[in-house]
């Protein structure tokens, strides 16, 4: 079973700022890690290869400082990286197309697999649009996998109602933070994927046409003004405080 | 044409009040799509909520598909001339809007919180970095796709007396090489979060199920009844279904008060409540994310807490 993950560096959103004067968020500076929910497309990953044998594909689109992220996916089980750098003022549609490209390129894969989204955009478009482009079918919102030889079966979570999916391969599955959880690598393991090799590909290597579709004209911080008064204990007084204010505000009705 | 679907009735009627402005603008028509089942009294209440037509897409599918789907609206969309398509944005209608746009190679622009038109050209907002910026985003190709959230947009007046056309089509679609093997209703309350005007949510500080009692007892003296959860209650612990969930991949809300108790303010909750009106945070931690997105904070055992507050509120109220 030959599996390709995308995988994507995002900023520390915890971390982020509004600056006052500018009103937009200040992104430089911020530590970069590895896109959460890609770490639970690793792990069912190395379930699934530990289950059925293969190699797992991690594929990126980022800058050359992705690639420290692309070595703790590594350390996990993944066994190769690719990173490709990004065009300037890329949009989904330029991202999908050269990792569609990509995988494209790699030699032979049964299943693909997504995280559901990033915690940077949130958007989720990724995955379906990949099978989109490879004319592939898709199983998104994953929260439970069953690899078979021949096909593959896989629970969707719609909030209302769980929907499960059949398909053979080759697919592609986008999955959520609830279908497992992520190893943490042992120091061993950390060391051992220092010589696990990571290829850079250019978008010149790749059949693709890369044209912009949605340009982003405007980026606004948004600041909640909260008034922060914090009661540094419980007792009765800051209780009776806390209840006046809220009585105060109109929302005791 | 603007170009109008989601599996839901209420989203459909919303978005086509949407449609129907960006159509005078660009002066062009709004079309809503029905798959699946004839329904023209469906059909009717469209065109008196702003569709000028409604296409009634017979099939013989008894399930959605994205890849079935998408094959059925990129053959409207090539036929109709479509510049906009709105998609209502559930999670199938996600997925759907996501894969048109990627075989179409067109834009897609995910949970629109606005759309218009500036400079001539197709416009949408959207939150991101969890609720810390708005992204103001514009298509520089044609036909636009975007996928809006409910209760983003109101309905327009109901008019019984506008005319529209209904046009009945047969399904034209390349079967999938997946099958639905099988659809579990949820166990729903009916619990509607969003809609909620006070909501008392609670987090990892829960030690053990029984005690959502405490959180109740608080909800019921509020007269909001209505109780959320982070992440971990719903997703990992299930100790609540998650129509409770708040949170980025939960549900967003807006309550006039929101008091969350033991929940410690992970980004992705955050983004989930940030426009609630009045915040309360409990925690016994002080140093707790989610005091800086309170307005009124109590470091504390929110065992200790909530009973105290359920009866000052109660003497309060009278």
């Amino acid at each position: 079973m030959n599996i390709i993950v995308c995988a994507k560096q995002v900023v520390d959103i915890s971390e982020m700022k509004i600056d006052n004067s500018t009103n937009k968020p200040i992104l430089s500076g911020l530590n970069k890690k590895v896109n959460e929910i890609d770490k639970n497309a690793v792990e069912e990953a190395i379930k699934i290869k530990d289950a059925n044998g293969g190699k797992i594909t991690v594929l990126t689109v980022g800058e050359a400082d992705a690639k420290e992220r692309m070595k703790e996916l590594l350390a996990m089980g993944a066994d190769e990286g690719i990173l490709i750098n990004p065009p300037e003022n890329m949009d989904y549609a330029m991202l999908t197309n050269i990792l569609a490209g990509a995988i494209r390129k790699i030699d032979g894969f049964d299943l693909i697999i997504c995280g559901e989204a990033s915690t940077d955009m949130f958007s989720g478009q990724v995955g379906p649009r990949i099978a989109g482009i490879l004319d592939l079918p898709q199983i998104t919102y994953a929260q439970k996998i069953t690899v078979e030889k021949d096909k593959i079966n896989a629970e969707r979570n719609l909030g209302d109602m769980v929907v499960t999916m059949e398909s053979p391969y080759p697919v592609l599955v986008s999955v959520t933070k609830e279908i497992n959880e992520p190893r943490l690598p042992s120091l061993m393991q950390i060391l051992s994927s220092a010589s696990k090799p990571i290829q850079d590909w250019t978008i010149e290597s790749l059949d693709v046409i890369v044209e912009s579709k949605v340009k982003t004209i405007d980026l606004q911080g948004v600041s909640t003004d909260r008034k922060n008064i914090i009661y540094k204990d419980d007792s009765e007084d800051n209780i009776q405080k806390l209840v006046d204010n809220l009585a105060k505000d109109g929302v005791l009705r | 044409m603007i170009l109008v679907y989601s599996e839901s009735k209420n989203l459909t009627i919303e978005l086509l009040h949407k449609a129907t402005d960006l159509a005078k603008e660009l002066k062009t028509k709004t079309i809503a799509i029905i798959i699946g089942k004839d329904d023209d009294s469906l059909a009717q209440e469209y065109i008196a909520y702003g569709a000028d037509k409604v296409l009634q897409v017979e099939s013989n599918l008894e399930q959605y598909k994205a890849e079935e789907y998408a094959d059925i609206l990129d053959h409207i969309i090539k036929d109709t001339k479509t510049q906009v398509v709105l998609i209502g944005s559930d999670k199938n209608g996600k997925e759907l809007a996501s894969r048109l746009a990627g075989r179409l190679d067109i834009g897609c622009i995910i949970d629109a919180t606005n759309v218009y038109i500036k400079d001539g050209k197709v416009t949408a907002e959207r939150v991101v970095y969890s609720g810390n910026a708005i992204s103001v985003e514009q298509f520089n190709s044609a036909p636009s796709v975007i996928t809006v959230p409910s209760k983003v947009f109101d309905p327009s007046p109901k008019d019984d007396k506008r005319k529209g056309d209904i046009e009945k089509v047969k399904a034209s679609f390349e079967k999938s090489a997946s099958i639905v093997a099988n659809v579990a209703e949820l166990q729903s309350g009916g619990v509607n979060v969003e809609d909620a005007e006070i909501i008392v949510s609670c987090g990892r500080g829960m030690k053990n199920k029984e005690d959502l009692k405490l959180v109740n007892d608080l909800a019921e003296v509020l007269k909001g009844k209505t109780i959320g959860c982070s992440r971990p209650i719903a997703a990992d612990l299930k100790w609540l279904p998650e129509e409770h969930w708040i949170g980025l991949s939960g549900h967003k809300v807006k309550p006039k008060l929101y008091i969350a108790a033991g929940i410690s303010g992970q980004i992705q909750h955050i983004a989930g409540m940030r426009d609630s009106g009045v915040v309360v945070a409990i925690n016994k931690d002080a140093d707790a994310l989610i005091f800086k997105s309170a307005d009124y904070g109590i470091v504390g055992d929110l065992y200790k807490v909530l009973p105290k507050l359920t009866e000052a509120i109660k003497a309060k109220m009278g």
